[in-house]
């Protein structure tokens, strides 16, 4: 894409992803993340998939996941209840890095 | 597989510690296995990014010369950004890059080199399985022995962790707990396609082999981290890190405030015309020789590269790909010399020693009490570009004496010659 002020969903359609269909690498506990007030993760993400919806909650898509790890290092009342790298072959595959 | 056939060592991760621990081992007839979770080796990893050479040819000589790298760093520079206005100091120096030496640095994309490199560990014998994310370590009587990949069991000798900054073998061995935030920094970054002879004419290169390296303080909003340019062939890096938990008390997205550095009078004219081909994020610890875990071992189980936290950032340069290769040289040399298992750790740390690191990551401990200057980050860039726009404005009055001039800018941005003396007092621990 050319230069220009990207949203992060443009940018995300420029890389390759696998998308892990049957098993997402992150899982939320959304009744947790109901009673967080912070909310880091809806400004740490590099790729912004941490988002709140009409009702205030969180809503989250693993499959443009830059697989950093940020989220896990921030989310201090564990609303995420799972965080593993994809599986094989699954996920970002980068072709600069 | 039965635990009669293991491996001498298996290495978690072909990025440049894995691999390079690989080539060693293999070289000396050591049967290695490096499992990586990507498709290809690199495919998961993210620099800013240069590479040290003299890192690389310390795992084989020449080995600079024939590496998958982008342009050698003949310019340093570093820009200042205070709103609208811009500083940039750009220092060359031939001696950096004369001929019959290895030039000191290149720019450098991780695609192509980490599977450049674990290619070389490969032609010296080792096996690199790519596609399989390791699941777990397998203990036996308080010893790690293998490592567990979906159905599958694999043995070893010793199971080296090269698994990245956020190390969940380490966790998983018992040696880390959780990371903690103000330990990392979170980098974004674009890779932007240019022709070569734009690249060159933009940043005053004579040739398609020369490249910069730009660190940018001034665009995070004043949060603790800056941002980086590197030229590559055909490309430019143009990226920024955040420390996040002041991202998370900031509360503006890190993907915004780098769309506002990107589109900065300063830096879009040098991207201009070029296509955005991929977006990446990445941790990088940020902590330097205190971000190196108490223990970086266990009988059978030793940590490497970012995994075991080996990264200097001080604040004009940063490395961590050299600091890899030489753990994962390290790593090797001890495996090679133990004579049983239990003594490989101990003469890792013995390795890390003789080989620099540990010394060289002590010697730059102080840097990280500079960059926690919080005023680095918003008001100096702030104030040095205001300062420059005194100097160089030019009306019909009188200009105002400088000294007081001076005097009043740091009075307006909030920093006071005590502030600067202190900042003093860490720079000379330095």
């Amino acid at each position: 894409m050319k230069i220009e002020r990207a949203e992060a969903a443009q940018l995300l359609s420029l890389n390759k992803f696998n998308v892990d269909e049957e098993e997402p690498h992150i899982v939320l506990n959304k009744d947790i993340c109901r009673q967080c007030t912070d909310k880091p993760c809806l400004y740490v993400c590099p790729a912004v998939l941490y988002k709140l919806d009409k009702n205030g909650e969180i809503s989250f898509d693993y499959a443009g996941c830059l697989e950093c790890g940020t989220c896990r290092v921030m989310c201090k009342n564990k609303g995420i209840v799972k965080w593993e790298y994809p599986r094989g072959t699954f996920g970002l595959s980068l072709r600069y890095g | 597989m039965s635990e009669s056939e293991k491996f001498d060592a298996i290495i978690v991760g072909a990025g440049p510690a894995g691999a390079a621990c690989a080539y060693t081992l293999a070289r000396e007839g050591k049967e290695v296995l490096v499992i990586e979770r990507g498709d290809t080796p690199g495919s998961k990893n993210v620099t800013g990014g240069r590479i040290y050479t003299y890192a690389l040819e310390m795992l084989d000589q020449g080995l600079s010369e024939e590496a998958a790298l982008e342009r050698k760093v003949t310019r340093e520079q570093v820009m200042l950004l205070g709103g609208q206005r811009a500083i940039t100091i750009d220092f060359h120096d031939p001696s950096f890059n004369r001929d019959g030496h290895p030039p000191m640095s290149y720019t450098v994309l991780r695609a192509p080199f980490d599977e450049w490199l674990a290619g070389k560990a490969e032609e010296m014998g080792a096996m690199v399985a790519c596609g399989i994310r390791v699941d777990g370590l397998i203990e036996k009587d308080g010893k790690i022995t293998g490592v567990i990949a979906g159905e599958d069991e694999m043995y070893a000798d010793v199971v080296v962790a090269a698994d990245g900054v956020n190390s969940l073998l380490a966790q998983k061995a018992g040696l880390i707990g959780e990371i903690d935030f103000n330990t990392v920094g979170v980098g974004v970054k674009e890779v932007i396609e240019l022709p070569a002879s734009t690249i060159e004419e933009r940043f005053r290169l004579t040739n398609p082999e020369e490249g910069v390296a730009c660190m940018i303080l001034g665009c995070t909003e004043g949060i603790h981290g800056g941002g980086f340019l590197y030229t590559n062939k055909e490309s430019i890096s143009l990226g920024c890190v955040f420390m996040p938990g002041e991202v998370a008390r900031h509360k503006k997205s890190i993907q915004e405030i780098f769309q506002d550095l990107k589109m900065h009078p300063a830096v879009y004219p040098l991207i201009a015309g070029g296509e955005t081909v991929e977006y990446s994020g990445h941790l990088v610890g940020e902590a330097g020789y205190r971000g190196i875990p108490k223990q970086i071992y266990r009988e059978g189980f030793v940590m490497i590269g970012d995994a075991a936290g080996f990264v200097i950032n001080t604040g004009y340069s940063v490395r961590g790909m050299d600091l890899a290769i030489l753990s994962g040289i390290a790593a090797a040399r001890a495996i090679v010399n133990a004579s049983s298992p239990a003594e490989i750790g101990p003469l890792y740390m013995q390795e890390l020693e003789r080989i620099q690191l540990l010394p060289t990551m002590r010697a730059t401990d102080g840097y990280f009490d500079v960059l926690q200057t919080g005023w680095l980050y918003d008001r100096m860039p702030a104030l040095a570009t205001a300062v420059m726009a005194d100097l160089y404005s030019v009306d019909a009055q009188p200009p105002a004496k400088l000294s007081r001039g001076i005097r009043e800018q740091m009075k307006a941005h909030g920093i006071s010659v005590w502030d600067v003396i202190k900042l003093g007092f860490k720079g000379v621990k330095i």
